[in-house]
């Protein structure tokens, strides 16, 4: 008796599951990181570590194995350069599912699904988000600063760099 | 078709409903920007989880 995939049916037909699924994947490879329910997210995980896999051995029976899945070759192509060559020094885990809470309109629990060792356009887009956070923060160390002495603002941008690297490395 | 013998008393009707009860959300503090949140979850507040960034904070 084959072994029952595992996590939840996505509530509709083995068709649409397949195409759900194999449409979720592409997204992902295409923008690094998606959005969706917390079930999907848990589904698309072993599907599309599966893919990366055999985007790391990069022969052609592996292409034709994912071209079978996946229908935009452009996305292949992507997979077998670039995500596939990123992934070489890891042995598995190459998405993390991180929880969003709940979605307005329908409660429904969400979720953040990326690729672990982000492309550089993602980590781009997440780096002025987070100088946002930043923002209010040094411009409050600025204010005060400007009446005291040029030792002061000095170390507060040390303080800045460093807080900025401490963050660079965490990421 | 089936159907109550019976007219449901007020009392029981309402013994039943007193316990239809909301519980209380389970809200830890972030570790970031000390806001409540839920946990296992990403802070809406500052959008960070495990210190690092998931979402925009708008959103």
């Amino acid at each position: 008796m084959p072994t029952p995939t595992k996590g939840p049916r996505l509530g509709a037909g083995p068709a649409h599951e397949r195409l759900m699924l194999a449409n979720l994947a592409t997204s992902l490879f295409q923008h690094g990181r998606i959005k969706t329910t917390e079930a999907k997210a848990k589904r698309l995980r072993p599907y599309a570590e599966k893919l990366i896999t055999l985007g790391k051995r990069g022969d052609l029976h592996a292409r034709r194995q994912v071209l079978a899945k996946i229908a935009d070759k452009a996305v292949v192509h992507e997979l077998f350069t670039e995500i596939g060559p990123r992934f070489e020094n890891r042995t598995g885990g190459y998405t993390r599912i991180t929880k969003v809470g709940p979605r307005k309109g329908d409660n429904a629990p969400m979720a953040v699904i990326e690729l672990v060792e982000a492309l550089a356009a993602p980590a781009a887009r997440t780096a002025p988000a987070a100088a946002k956070t930043e923002a209010p923060e040094a411009e409050a160390d600025d204010q005060p600063a400007e009446g005291a002495t040029s030792e002061q603002t000095a170390q507060a941008d040390e303080t800045s760099q460093a807080e900025g690297e401490a963050q660079a490395e965490e990421k | 078709m089936a159907v109550p013998k019976r007219k449901m008393s007020r009392s029981n009707t309402r013994t039943r409903r007193s316990q239809w009860k909301a519980s209380r959300p389970v809200l830890v503090n972030c570790p970031r920007c000390r806001d409540p949140k839920l946990p296992h979850i990403a802070c809406p507040t500052c959008g960070t989880y495990n210190n690092r960034q998931v979402i925009s904070p708008a959103s």
